[in-house]
Formats: C-alpha cells, sequence, structure tokens
C-alpha cells in the first residue's frame, strides 16, 4: 500500500530533478492537498526547517549498514554512488518490509521522545519497515539538511497558493506556530480563523521598492515622472550592500529576521546583545573593519549561514545594523504614519541605542534629479549600490507597492569576456543552451589561457538566446552531460560584455574570484576574442 | 567431464563453441554460424552466415535490418533441442524482451547455461524467465551487478507516472524507454494500471510496436508523433498526454518541445539520483529490463551451478558475493557491451 512516509519521500524524490519553481510549487500544494494531518504539517516543518528532531551522526549510520552488509560490497556500492544515505538506502536489505510502513508523524513523534541510546535500534526498524525512497527520505532528514532545493519562503508560498492566502499573512504569524501546524492549515482549509499566536517580536513583513524606471519607458506602470523627485516629495538615502533584516524586541524576546521572516537571531549575538529596546527596527545588517568602515559585502558572508558564531569572528567581523526606519516604538505600531514622521521617531529612537550596533541610515539631500544620479554614480564609498528614494508621505506597506519606494542602483562593473561553456537552462528554456560560462585571459607557462571567471542565465533577450544557442550547437567541442564546451581561443569564439556588481576574493575559484550578479550585457560580435580583458584587469578592482 | 572452457571461450568476436564451431551473441563482424539471445542491438548484429534464435528474435530482426538479414535462418522454440555439430542446443525464456532466450549447451555430460540478458519480475510482453536445473556452469550477466540496485515494483513506477498526470494534467510527460522491449513494457503495463488514452509514440517506435501488437500484445491505441509541418498542431494535443520515445530523441530539441514537458526515463540506472540529474530527468522511472541486484543473487542460488561465470557489466561485486557465498566464480571480460544500451 502506498503509505504516508511514502507520499512525502516522493515529494522530496520529485522536488530534487524539478529545476522550475512552478513546478515545486504545484507539487507541494499536491501534497498538502492530499495528506492528511499531522503528516503534512510535519513534512512542512521539514520543508521550511523548522523541524526540530534529534539528528543522527553519519557513523551511526555506517555502523548500521556495517552489520548487515560486507564491507567489501559496501565500498564498492558507495564508491558508485558517492552519497551515504542514498546508498545506504539502496543497499539496506529489503526482504523485511512492512506492509503498513510508519506514517512520517509516527516516526517524529517517537524520536522526538527517544534517548540517544534508543536512536539506532528505532532507525534500524524504520530502515527495515520502508521502501527504498522512503529510506532515503528518512535519512536526509534524520542526518540534516535536505537539500532538495526548496527554500523556506518557497514553502510558505506553495502554502498562501494551496490555501488561497497572502503570503505575508503566512510570514507574520509563522514564527507563533509549530509543527505540525494544525490551526494553519485549518485557516487555510477555511475551516478555522487565521491562528492569532500571542508572540512577542513576530515578524512584520517587509515593505520593498521598484527599481526605478524613467518615464520615457512607456510601457512600465512603475515608471517614475522625473520632475516628481523634489525636496517635497522623495527622500533619498544610500542603499547599502549587506542584508536587509528587520531587528524586532518585545517582552524580552530579541530576534533578528531576514526580509522573508527567517530569524538569523543565532547568527548575531553580538548584535542581539545590543536590542535592549521594546520596538521594531527596519535596517541593513553590515560588518565593520577593524578601523569601524563598512566592510565589504564578502566579510559580512563570513558569519552568515553559521548556526554558532565563534568569539574571534565576533571580534573581527563586528555586525551592526545602519536604520532605515521604525515600525514599532514599544506598544505603538507606526507603521500607517507617513515616512516623514516614522524618519523622525527613528531618530529619536535610535539616539538611545548603543552606536556601535545601531546607527542611522543618513539622508542625502534632494535638489533635483541630475544632482542625485551624479550621487548615484560616484557613491561616498564602493559598498553602496545606489540610491533608495522614498516619498515623504508613504506608510509602511508589506510587499511591492507601487509608487511609493524606488531603488536606483548605480551601474554595474563591466568585463569582456569570452564563452567557455554552456548549459541547457531550465523551464521555458530548457531546450536552449541558457546558461553560460565565460572567462578571461590569463598567462600560463609562456602562452595565454582562459580561466573561467563566473556564469551568467540572464541579461539577453530572447532574440539573442536564439542567436547564442545556435552558437553553441554550431561550435561544440566536447560534451560532458548537459554542458558543452564550445570552440574559444584567440581566432574564434564569442566575446560577451559582462555586467557584475562586485568582485570577492574565491579560493573555491580556479581563478580566485568570484563576482556578484553577472549578467550578459550584449553579445560583442565586433570584438576579437584576442581583445577579450585579462584576469590582471579584474583582479586590480578587488577590495583589499 | 570435459573442461568447460573447452565448450565456451571468450573471443574478440564474442562467446566462442570450438567443439560446435558457432558463436554466441557475437557483436564484433560478421560470423559464419551464430546463436542469438534476443534481438537487442549489442547482442544481436546483421550480416552473419546462419542464425539460430527463437522465432520472436528472428522476426524482431527482420523488422530491425530487413528480411535479408542472415544468409539462412534457424527458428528455435523454448525447450527444443537441436544439435549442432554434436553439441546439444536448446533455449529457455529469459524473460528480458519478446523472443529473449537463454542459451543452454549440453555436450560429453556438461551443462552450460548462457543467460543472455534476463530478468526475474512480471512481465506482460514476454514470457518468463525459467531457471535451468542441472548447470555445470552458468554464464549470468551483471549490467546491475552491485547491491546498489535494487528495482522497485513496477506497478509503483507506473502509478508515480499516473500520479505525476494527474498532478500537472497540462503538462506532456515524456517517457524516455528504449524503442524494443522497454517502450512496449512500459506501454503495456500504463494498459494494465487502465491508463486507456492513446498514447503517443516517436515515429521509430512504429514498426516496432506494430510487430508487438501483431503477435497479440495489446498495446492499446497508438498515435505516431508527425514531423514537419503538421508538429506543432500535434504537440500541442499531447499536453497532459503520455509520449513514449527512445532515448536518443531526448538528447536534442524533440522532447523539449512537447507544451511543458515533463521528461520522464524509464530505466534501471535511474534508481541513481546523480545519474537522473545529469540527464536533466525530472521524473525517473526505475523500470528495467535487467536482474536487478536480488534477482542475480537468488537465481545463482536457485540453479546452483558449480562455477559462475560473470559477463557485461558490473562483475566484481556479484564475483566477491559468489566467493563469500563459497561458488567458484570468474569475471569474463567481453568486448563491444555497452553499458548504457539497455
Amino acid at each position: 500500500m502506498y503509505g504516508l512516509m511514502q507520499a512525502f519521500a516522493d515529494l522530496l524524490d520529485r522536488l530534487v530533478l524539478t529545476p522550475s519553481r512552478n513546478g515545486k510549487l504545484r507539487l507541494m500544494m499536491a501534497y498538502f492537498a492530499a495528506a492528511p494531518d499531522p503528516d503534512r504539517g510535519y513534512a512542512l516543518g521539514a520543508l521550511t526547517g523548522d523541524l526540530d528532531i534529534p539528528g543522527v551522526k553519519p557513523a551511526m549510520i555506517r555502523d548500521l549498514i556495517a552489520d548487515r552488509m560486507d564491507a567489501g560490497l559496501f565500498a564498492m556500492s558507495y564508491d558508485y554512488v558517492g552519497d551515504l544515505a542514498e546508498t545506504v538506502s539502496l543497499v539496506w536489505p529489503g526482504d523485511r518490509r512492512a506492509n503498513r510502513p510508519p506514517p512520517l508523524s509516527d516516526i517524529v513523534e517517537t524520536l522526538s521522545g527517544a534517548s540517544r541510546a534508543e536512536a539506532p535500534g528505532l532507525v534500524a526498524g524504520w530502515l527495515d519497515d520502508l521502501d527504498t525512497t522512503g529510506r532515503w527520505a528518512l535519512l536526509k532528514l534524520m542526518t540534516g539538511g535536505l537539500r532538495i532545493g526548496v527554500s523556506a519562503r518557497l514553502a510558505k508560498l506553495a502554502l498562501a497558493q494551496f490555501g488561497e492566502k497572502d503570503v505575508t499573512d503566512i510570514e507574520e504569524i509563522w514564527h507563533g506556530l509549530a509543527s505540525p501546524y494544525e490551526s494553519l492549515f485549518a485557516w487555510l482549509e477555511d475551516r478555522a480563523e487565521k491562528p492569532a499566536p500571542d508572540i512577542a517580536a513576530p515578524f512584520r513583513p517587509v515593505m520593498l521598492a521598484h527599481p526605478l524606471v524613467p518615464k520615457a519607458d512607456r510601457g512600465n506602470p512603475d515608471a517614475l515622472d522625473p520632475a516628481l523627485i523634489r525636496p517635497d516629495t522623495f527622500a533619498a538615502e544610500w542603499k547599502f550592500d549587506g542584508i536587509r533584516v528587520q531587528a524586532s524586541a518585545e517582552r524580552g524576546t530579541r530576534r533578528i529576521y531576514t526580509r522573508t521572516g527567517d530569524d538569523i537571531s543565532r547568527t548575531f549575538p553580538d548584535v542581539v546583545a545590543a536590542m535592549d529596546f521594546e520596538g521594531t527596527l527596519d535596517g541593513e545588517l553590515l560588518v565593520r573593519t577593524t578601523d569601524g568602515a563598512v566592510a565589504p559585502f564578502n566579510a559580512l558572508q563570513q558569519r552568515l549561514n553559521r548556526k554558532t558564531v565563534s568569539k574571534r569572528q565576533m571580534e573581527t567581523h563586528p555586525a551592526f545594523i545602519r536604520t532605515y526606519d521604525i515600525l514599532q516604538d514599544g506598544g505603538t505600531d507606526l507603521r500607517a504614519r507617513p515616512f516623514r514622521a516614522r524618519r523622525q521617531s527613528l531618530e529619536a529612537f535610535v539616539a538611545g541605542l548603543s552606536p556601535a550596533r545601531f546607527d542611522l541610515s543618513p539622508l542625502v539631500p534632494v535638489t533635483d534629479i541630475a544632482a542625485l544620479d551624479a550621487a548615484r554614480l560616484a557613491p561616498p564609498s564602493p559598498e553602496i549600490e545606489g540610491l533608495m528614494l522614498k516619498r515623504w508621505d508613504s506608510a509602511y506597506v508589506a510587499g511591492r507597492p507601487k509608487g511609493l519606494w524606488y531603488k536606483w542602483k548605480r551601474d554595474p562593473y563591466l568585463v569582456d569576456a569570452v564563452l567557455m561553456y554552456a548549459q541547457r537552462g531550465h523551464g521555458k528554456r530548457s531546450s536552449f543552451y541558457s546558461d553560460f560560462t565565460f572567462g578571461v585571459w590569463r598567462a600560463a607557462g609562456g602562452e595565454d589561457e582562459l580561466t573561467p571567471v563566473g556564469k551568467a542565465y540572464f541579461g539577453f533577450t530572447d532574440a539573442e538566446l536564439k542567436q547564442l544557442d545556435a552558437f553553441v550547437r554550431a561550435n561544440t567541442i566536447e560534451r560532458f552531460g548537459p554542458v558543452r564546451s564550445v570552440t574559444a581561443n584567440k581566432e574564434t569564439g564569442i566575446v560577451l560584455e559582462v555586467a557584475f556588481e562586485g568582485l570577492q576574493r574565491s579560493p573555491r575559484h580556479k581563478s580566485g574570484i568570484a563576482m556578484r550578479f553577472p549578467r550578459i550585457n550584449r553579445i560583442r560580435w565586433d570584438k576579437p576574442t584576442a581583445e577579450a580583458d585579462r584576469l590582471e584587469t579584474l583582479v586590480a578592482l578587488l577590495p583589499d | 567431464m570435459l573442461r568447460p572452457d573447452l565448450l565456451l571461450q571468450p573471443t574478440p568476436k564474442g562467446l566462442y563453441c570450438p567443439p560446435g564451431d558457432f558463436y554466441l551473441d557475437p557483436v564484433r563482424g560478421a560470423v559464419d554460424r551464430a546463436v542469438i539471445s534476443h534481438g537487442h542491438s549489442d547482442h544481436a548484429r546483421g550480416g552473419h552466415g546462419k542464425v539460430l534464435a527463437h522465432p520472436d528474435t528472428l522476426a524482431i530482426m527482420a523488422c530491425r535490418y530487413g528480411a535479408s538479414f542472415a544468409k539462412a535462418t534457424q527458428a528455435l522454440d523454448y525447450g527444443e533441442p537441436v544439435s549442432i555439430n554434436g553439441v546439444t542446443v536448446w533455449l529457455s525464456p529469459a524473460g528480458h524482451i519478446l523472443g529473449s532466450a537463454q542459451v543452454v549447451l549440453d555436450y560429453k555430460g556438461l551443462r552450460m547455461v548462457f543467460t543472455g540478458d534476463y530478468k526475474r519480475r512480471f512481465d506482460p510482453t514476454c514470457a518468463s524467465f525459467e531457471p535451468v536445473t542441472n548447470t555445470h556452469v552458468l554464464i549470468s550477466e551483471a549490467t546491475f551487478g552491485l547491491p546498489v540496485f535494487r528495482h522497485p515494483d513496477t506497478g509503483r513506477e507506473i502509478e508515480r507516472l499516473l500520479h505525476s498526470l494527474a498532478t500537472f494534467p497540462e503538462r506532456t510527460h515524456c517517457v524516455g524507454a528504449y524503442s524494443l522491449g522497454k517502450a512496449q513494457r512500459v506501454i503495456r503495463h500504463l494498459r494494465l494500471a487502465g491508463h486507456d488514452a492513446p498514447i503517443y509514440i516517436h515515429s521509430s517506435l512504429e514498426k516496432l510496436c506494430a510487430h508487438y501488437q501483431s503477435v497479440g500484445i495489446d498495446l492499446g491505441v497508438l498515435v505516431t508523433v508527425p514531423a514537419g509541418e503538421q508538429a506543432k498542431a500535434a504537440r500541442e494535443a499531447c499536453r497532459g498526454q503520455v509520449v513514449v520515445a527512445p532515448p536518443g530523441s531526448f538528447e536534442g530539441k524533440w522532447a523539449q518541445n512537447f507544451p511543458d514537458p515533463v521528461i520522464a526515463f524509464a530505466s534501471g540506472w535511474m534508481s541513481i539520483k546523480q545519474r537522473a540529474k545529469q540527464r536533466g530527468v525530472e521524473l525517473p522511472l526505475v523500470i528495467s529490463d535487467h536482474a536487478d541486484w536480488d534477482e542475480l543473487t537468488r537465481t545463482v542460488q536457485e540453479v546452483n551451478p558449480s562455477q559462475l561465470w560473470v559477463t557485461y557489466g558490473r562483475e566484481d561485486a556479484l564475483v566477491r558475493w559468489a566467493e563469500l557465498e563459497g561458488r567458484r566464480a570468474r569475471p569474463l571480460r567481453l568486448v563491444g557491451y555497452d553499458e548504457e544500451v539497455s
């Protein structure tokens, strides 16, 4: 029979191999519609990373399989498959399968109440009961990190579409809910009111900006008339290159959220320690250099995606928040007030905070659009991405409301690089070679060779994509699965003008550098490959 | 008793039987006399002198290579002995595809069984594998001769395909399946699971599907996807339908040109996620025409030969397993076999 654990395992199995975002959403929605409570709630927790179960170490799984099969045969198997959970799920003796394998909820609930000594026996029993895909899903779940290409945000979007609700409503209550989310599903299915968890410091959905489009672009409804940019209508601020966060402290609870509501408080205890206030601030999380200046983005990256942070990292990479806005001051919700009033409240509020951890995003004087354009193109620091323009009368509105806030980025860096590899795209573009790896020249053993410096899969028009695709097909040298290498030498090849936002050092890349947001600006059909840029040019752009 | 390697020996042209002066499944160049286990192109080539095989295999070869694929043919039904230069040869069903056979050689009290490709699980398009008793030497294939290959129940894989069709009713489900055997088996399994909508096929499957239908295997309504001018409208009609095509047609744009395709692939290799990923497969269906690890080891135990020779695929693991069981086993490294073909 087709068990509940199998339904969950099949969902994970398909999510791993489904490239399109829409396809993933549909798979999750179909699962939420078909699976009962509490199974689907635990599955949701697993997808969003909020399912808290005692993990098991790979060593325990190795021990279990060593008791059951010849070490030589296991070594050959592992060597072939390359992934421990997958190998064990495949080679596990299948002759003791249960007619009714346990549902996911039984597994999660039993494991949560189990002692460390009991875990191996329980796991072995379940591995006996389940089929291959079920074993794989169980092992992935228990060794931590599903790595199935689904973010918490995407899972919440699937919930929103499943229940025909607004995703910001889900994000707002998310941190007050826990697996198996029965009250949430009851609301999504219109069987109950929206849950109203009494939580301190909840996430308040963030307000986002539209890119600034000049009015000349009449086809775009978001276009802004430059004449509107006057000191009495718009405020301007720098757009810093960190991560947008919300710092919220209420009744002793202190939390830092990303703009999609992920709780990252544990990663920034240095900032949390200074949150001795009652309120909710919106700002940019940044890291300082040792002399107090704003550090480049890659310094902040050293602090991201860590569950724990060392004392040393907090000393060498101290974090702080440059505040943009205030949403809540003590018991007062300020979101409906105009930006002008909120800005006054913010200035007064931040004045009372630790200046090492909280400061104020300075306003840039607004005279006319020409002056702002000049400021945007020559920001006072390379860590600034451009300008933010906010209407003085704008309320703080969740989502990306039209006509209130605009981001106006500085121009990107450009480099002329040579196309080296192409990979077939996904979804609508799966019939085209649309992911392009490009390289620049560097000296190697007295000769020049191309070294890859980045990969881009957007920036071109549909017509250009067709031309690139035709070039790749006509100039393929070798195929490696979905990837083709194309002719690229000093005589023949194709030069791409690549735009990017910045460079970082990266020991993981052969060239030693990594690009931020590379995209193809135009195809330089006119430029000989020998005249493409050299690695030295890029290295010179690196921050010290 | 005769030494087994005097009755069958690996040569560059294939397994050769000196006393009978014939080859088993020769694939490197033409030979005067060949015994052929089944119709896949890595076992059955055209151009030989005399060919002995099951009537269904001969018909398949004629279908693929034309009526004059050999100078002379001799049809041999399962269980019907024939003598070739004093060597008694007979066939036992291998359960791999229509017409597939194990080749049994009896000579001077020695019995050697060459499995060809085989599987043990249910296949509605061919006769089931029958183990041959009193075998001295079993020559077993080992395409999936690693403990990681444990093919799931075929019915469950077909259910997964139908479940996907229900989840994505506007997407074309393009199923890659080898044109001989696998394609017809997948179609027949879909019919058995109650899927009675027309199934669209690549034009290269037309002849073989018609042949299967002509021998009484009911594949239901099949529609060939037209090429050229009419192609676009026809492809639009495939939304929410199953299209079956050979794997080769997935390398170009053929499959990608259907509206919003789900790329599925029916193969034993699909149990390894990385393999599926590398080929851009979104819905891997683990459906194989070869014995998986459990079937291989169970068959050796059941036939219980005094010697096991292992060929075609991952010989090392099966030989190690046999040695751990206390059996005499050796790898037989035959050339010309392409692991990705079947």
